[in-house]
């Protein structure tokens, strides 16, 4: 219906390897691009930076995580403290005079160094005990980036960020800081879907499936380990600190916390594993659930006329938030992306169901 | 060197170790059944607290009424929790499991924040503030207590494993594929234990409550309590009491020499070493199996 296809039949190398081999697919996504450039002229500033901005940084971030979760198949329980360290980078680089184009790669770059310490604990171990000790791992994040002053300026203290400045000029405008989420969280979307077909991706997706089995064919799974870990923490730092510059405009501790990081680890499991559009789902739907269920909850109270103790409706989103996670385990284990996926397939070849596809 | 410090400390440590390792016991009964890690056991822990209260407050009951009543309740939410949320997930990659218990920890966590509110509550359970002198050094009454109540309910677990339904659930946890060969019910074995362990997580959530109000914080005991729970071998009863023990003696310590060096809160920090240091040079923990995959 959408796309028009027959089935799928390439006639040349080049059309098989596209990075969008259907043309409906390339229609869609050059719709939505433009849809995402035009978003100041449309929608007003509230939607945009406090729905939308914080939604694309987000996704570049659970696209990182995926890529060690999804891709690399090792846990990860402590992502936001590799936000963190990136965030923190990159504010005192930042507040000591380097130039921000600068400081979010260094804040990357320290992310990913610090990220590859969560690596060793991967070469030891795996499955449950790689996932108990990146979360103890967190802990420890926590706890150093609070308590040494020098990072975090005390445990309460609130560290204001730096206006960004491009290339010399602030940026200071709405439009400007959603365009700056918009390129990351396109240029992170970009390296994932030409990761899952370069000899990275598929070595990753290797050790993924059986690390014995990717030696004797002769993958390096050790190095494998690290290159997920160090790129997916370069993601998640460069993505804390994107998420501090353009939404917080200032950094504590707190934004960085064990329930950030599970928070993030929901966002990858209700989007699904090794699904790049799956994190665009995950990300949104965990993020504006509360809003729109506090909102749903109050539009239920006024309706039918009952009231709700404040310490209630303070509590009732986040045990509606545990529910649909729980919900979503049983019912699509694959998440939203899988959703997505089944009803694309059906939609490609649509009435010729029938079709090779 | 002060002497009275460090025993005061490693004392009263070693009584607080004890009650982590009740806590602990939960997640080892639930992981030598199912391999499930539980990451909702300091939820539950909360949530059997607040039944407790639940009962002695709104519905009246007498103190120990109320926690008997409070026992069968848990019971049967474990038995619900087995039956509704892990049963169908058995055979799933791990990382789904572990969010599943994730998303129970957060679902029970505000559930019963929800239904009974997030400003702490005393446990009146009558024991004194009044500390406990022994030699030279104060114990905690309530401490003692719990201690007391963990030692007793271990004994109750070494006995119960003697009992034909012990013996099922021991045959469950040595191979679980062999025990459903000769005609044991797995999944009845496995919600006996996630039973058990809610009843547990009662237990220890009304002796905490007791220590320190019942409110929201219970549910942190969950960081100790892994660690308790991987430090004794996580399918090792009585290496939860040990690790618990020691865990309790280590932090008591610690905190009370490096408290005043950094500023507080240095608990945490030694509960995630011991736990990061145990995993990377014994993950199978002092008594577990030794069968863990290794890289």
């Amino acid at each position: 219906m959408l796309f028009r296809q027959a089935g799928i039949f390439h006639t040349n190398y080049d059309a098989d390897r596209a990075l969008f081999p259907i043309p409906g697919d390339r229609i869609m996504i050059g719709g939505l691009l433009a849809l995402a450039i035009l978003a100041p002229l449309y929608l007003n500033s509230l939607y945009l930076s406090s729905f939308i901005l914080p939604w694309l940084v987000w996704t570049a971030a659970t696209l990182g995580l995926n890529l060690i979760i999804g891709w690399a198949g090792q846990f990860h329980l402590g992502y936001a403290a590799v936000m963190g360290i990136g965030a923190y980078a990159t504010v005192h680089a930042t507040r000591f005079g380097v130039p921000w184009e600068v400081a979010i790669v260094l804040g990357g770059g320290t992310a990913a160094v610090i990220g590859v310490v969560f690596a060793f604990a991967s070469l030891r171990v795996k499955g449950l005990y790689l996932a108990l000790s990146t979360l103890a791992l967190q802990f420890v994040m926590d706890w150093t980036i609070s308590h040494v002053p020098a990072i975090s300026g005390g445990t309460q203290a609130t560290l204001q960020a730096p206006d960004i400045r491009l290339l010399g000029l602030p940026v200071r405008s709405e439009a400007g800081l959603y365009y700056i989420a918009l390129a990351w969280c396109v240029l992170v979307t970009l390296f994932m879907l030409n990761l899952c077909r370069t000899a990275l991706g598929r070595a990753l997706v290797a050790v993924r499936e059986k690390d014995y089995a990717a030696a004797v064919i002769g993958v390096n799974s050790f190095y494998f380990k690290l290159i997920a870990f160090a790129t997916s923490s370069f993601i998640g730092g460069v993505s804390g600190a994107i998420l501090i510059g353009t939404f917080y405009h200032a950094v504590t501790p707190e934004q960085f916390s064990v329930d950030v990081s599970i928070q993030a680890l929901a966002m990858v499991i209700v989007g699904g594993l090794a699904s790049i559009i799956g994190s665009y789902f995950g990300a949104g739907f965990i993020l504006l659930m509360p809003g729109i269920m506090n909102s749903f909850i109050f539009w239920l109270a006024t309706k039918f006329g009952f009231s709700l103790g404040i310490e209630t409706l303070a509590h009732l989103p986040r045990a509606l938030y545990g529910a649909l996670i729980i919900t979503f385990l049983l019912v699509e284990p694959l998440g939203l992306g899988k959703i997505y996926g089944n009803i694309r397939d059906y939609l490609l070849v649509w009435p010729f169901s029938y079709v090779k596809k | 060197m002060d002497w009275a410090l460090l025993s005061e400390s490693a004392a009263n440590g070693a009584l607080v170790g004890l009650m982590y390792s009740l806590v602990a016991m939960g997640i080892v009964l639930i992981y030598k059944s199912s391999s499930v890690p539980n990451l909702a056991q300091g939820a539950m822990t909360m949530l059997g607290a607040y039944v407790v209260l639940a009962f002695a407050n709104n519905a009246g009951a007498p103190i120990w009424l109320a926690i008997a009543l409070g026992i069968v309740t848990m019971f049967g939410v474990g038995m619900a929790v087995e039956r509704i949320a892990l049963r169908r997930l058995a055979g799933r990659p791990i990382v789904m499991i572990l969010m599943m218990t994730l998303g129970l920890e957060i679902f029970l966590r505000a559930g019963s924040m929800t239904i009974w509110g997030g400003t702490g509550r005393p446990m009146p359970l009558g024991i004194s503030d009044a500390p406990l002198f022994v030699g030279p050094m104060l114990i905690n009454r309530a401490y003692a207590f719990g201690a007391a109540v963990a030692v007793v309910m271990f004994g109750l677990f070494a006995l119960f494993f003697r009992t034909r339904t012990g013996v099922v659930l021991r045959a469950i946890s040595d191979d679980y594929t062999a025990a459903w060969s000769v005609g044991i019910s797995v999944e009845r074995g496995v919600a006996m234990s996630w039973a058990m362990s809610a009843v547990v997580a009662t237990i220890a959530g009304v002796l905490w409550g007791s220590v320190q109000g019942v409110d929201q914080s219970l549910a942190l005991l969950l960081l100790k309590c892994i660690t308790v729970a991987v430090l004794g071998g996580l399918d090792s009863i009585g290496g939860a009491l040990i690790a618990g023990i020691m865990l309790g003696v280590v932090e008591g310590v610690a905190s009370a020499y490096l408290d005043p060096m950094v500023g507080g809160a240095s608990r945490e920090l030694v509960d995630a070493a011991i736990l990061i240091l145990t995993i990377l040079v014994r993950p199978h923990g002092l008594f577990g199996r030794y069968d863990i995959e290794r890289v």
